[in-house]
């Protein structure tokens, strides 16, 4: 019965789903077949594919001369990954504490940790700037991994919390009444349940920090902590006019976080999965 | 007597390094920045002013014609997003999550591609795509013959703006959808199975038992909208640049005080203005903030399973 009505509706899902995916899809491949065409070529025919008679791969040598984008690779990688790893820690230990208990103060903490949702932390840049010359972090990978944590945690907290309320107070209660202390609670019960909110949450964190120019052109602007954000957008600054070379750093720092993406979205995948089918 | 309950570290510890460092990187230092509204520069001493700023702000016309323009472009920007992106958002993720769609993990995966590219790479391709020289948007229109609806639309004044937010709902669409498509998995198989032996399934299963229990995260993806719309800065630097062009038409919020803080071309950066105008930034989204969680936010139903 069901098989019945659900053919026209299947086919319409797909061709919804189809829709957006092309619409979603096109940007990124014009830059990518267009990085590997002749100047010429990419002028005169922009959608078309690269033949062999206009293959040309002279953008990506004039990028791989001129700028050391495995080093700004690396180092957003290191970035992403650390401040993540704090964010994610961080932030699950103080929405746990906000969801689970109820103390004096919760609802102000609580708010107070919102606060940061709300403003952008770029309005404090010019203390943050002191603060770290004070500390002699300038030009460190460290300066940006404090402050990606302090930016990443309001929303982390927020999103955690929401989804922690949702988690049986019976399986808890029933973890204490054997005995474990609130720590393991949270990380033997609690986290396990809210790997999909995590994994949301991980997502959310990274982007905003992969992308950003703004701390990295202030904090960390020397050739041996630039982000590919950073580097990517000097080399387009500097080679406005050759179409070949913009259009293969673009494509070189498209790549990487498409690779990265690709393989954390089998994670998330599985995060979601594993959380919906308790 | 009963011994009064043991302090519990726990909690002291849980919240602890989360808290320690947020206060230390971002509400000391942005603190410090508000406070700067409150001073002005006269010579070359540091003097206090009080609200003179402000009194700037909202009476000199100058001033406040700017501060409006870019008042209700931002509002524009933001009703855009909430019609557009989060409705999309959601359908995709509705038909994302019907059981036995075949390439879901595929879709899914393409469609949020966007939202990881930087603004960078974003404001760059659709500038391309848009532009009426390299014309790959003239191009194909002409191909199927509506080449006469093209126009410049980033050059144009009165669809400049909305242009940049179809764009900014092209890059941020997969934000709702995640959301959304986490919430609805997390429904129970029970819950949709009893609904199909009721015999409710499409579209009335999805408004009559998905949708009240995706409220809440309807809820978070509409603030969360709220608020990065009027935080929003960079997709209108890369493709407008500074001033916003043509004619201030996309001036939004956030390069309003990018302009004023920095400066832009001959006019120098003023500080205290900047941070006047991110005071009022900050009270506007506050508002906004405080109305979702004490007005809606309090009344959605949440459901225990």
């Amino acid at each position: 019965m069901a098989t019945r009505s659900s053919l026209p509706r299947t086919v319409a899902a797909h061709a919804i789903l189809i829709t957006w995916t092309v619409i979603a899809l096109f940007p990124v491949f014009v830059i990518l077949i267009n990085s590997f065409k002749s100047r010429r070529a990419i002028f005169a025919e922009p959608l078309a594919l690269p033949t062999p008679a206009t293959f040309d791969l002279v953008g990506y040598t004039t990028v791989l001369r001129q700028g050391d984008f495995l080093q700004y690779f690396q180092n957003s990688m290191v970035v992403t990954v650390a401040s993540l790893f704090f964010v994610l820690l961080f932030g699950a230990m103080a929405a746990f504490a906000l969801s689970e208990y109820r103390f004096r103060g919760n609802l102000l903490m609580g708010l107070y940790l919102a606060l940061g949702i709300m403003i952008p932390i770029r309005l404090g840049t010019v203390a943050i700037l002191d603060l770290m010359v004070s500390a002699g972090l300038v030009n460190t990978l460290a300066a940006l991994i404090l402050v990606y944590t302090a930016q990443g945690l309001p929303l982390a907290v927020f999103i955690l919390s929401e989804f922690m309320r949702t988690v049986s107070d019976d399986l808890k209660n029933a973890g204490r009444i054997d005995g474990l202390s609130e720590y393991r609670i949270f990380f033997t019960l609690v986290l396990p349940l809210v790997r999909p909110a995590m994994a949301t949450v991980a997502v959310f964190t990274m982007i905003p920090i992969w992308n950003d120019l703004w701390f990295p052109l202030i904090l960390a602007p020397a050739e041996t902590t630039k982000t590919i954000t950073l580097g990517s957008q000097v080399f387009i600054g500097q080679f406005v006019t050759n179409w070949n070379a913009v259009l293969a750093a673009l494509s070189l720092a498209i790549l990487p976080v498409l690779i990265l993406y690709l393989i954390f979205s089998r994670q998330l995948i599985r995060g979601i999965t594993a959380g919906a089918v308790k | 007597m009963p011994a009064r309950r043991p302090v519990r570290w726990h909690i002291a510890v849980f919240l602890a390094p989360a808290v320690l460092v947020y206060t230390a990187i971002m509400i000391v230092p942005l603190f410090g920045t508000l406070n700067l509204a409150l001073y002005n520069r006269e010579g070359d001493a540091r003097v206090f002013v009080g609200l003179a700023n402000f009194a700037t702000l909202f009476g000199d016309p100058r001033w406040s014609a700017s501060f409006w323009n870019a008042l209700g472009n931002n509002a524009w920007f933001f009703l855009i997003h909430m019609l557009v992106q989060n409705p999309i958002g959601i359908l995709l993720a509705a038909l994302l999550s019907s059981p036995r769609l075949r390439m879901a993990a595929f879709y899914r995966t393409a469609i949020f591609i966007p939202t990881i590219l930087s603004f960078v790479i974003v404001g760059f391709v659709w500038k391309l795509i848009l532009s009426p020289i390299w014309g790959i948007a003239p191009g194909m229109l002409g191909a199927v013959s509506l080449k006469g609806l093209f126009a410049p639309w980033l050059g144009q004044e009165g669809a400049a703006l909305t242009t940049l937010a179809l764009v900014s709902v092209w890059q941020f669409v997969g934000i709702p959808m995640m959301l959304i498509y986490a919430a609805l998995l997390s429904i129970p198989d029970e819950v949709m199975e009893a609904a199909e032996m009721d015999g409710i399934t499409g579209w009335s299963r999805f408004r009559r038992i998905q949708l009240p229990l995706i409220l809440p995260s309807i809820g978070i993806i509409s603030i969360l909208t709220f608020v990065g719309n009027f935080n929003a800065f960079d997709l209108i630097y890369v493709a407008q640049g500074a001033l916003a062009g043509p004619n201030f038409a996309t001036d939004i919020l956030g390069t309003f005080l990018y302009r004023t803080f920095f400066g832009f071309q001959l006019q120098l950066g003023d500080p205290h203005m900047g941070a006047a105008i991110a005071t009022a930034m900050f009270l506007i989204i506050l508002a906004g903030v405080c109305l979702y969680l004490f007005g809606i936010q309090t009344r959605l139903r949440r459901y225990q399973f």
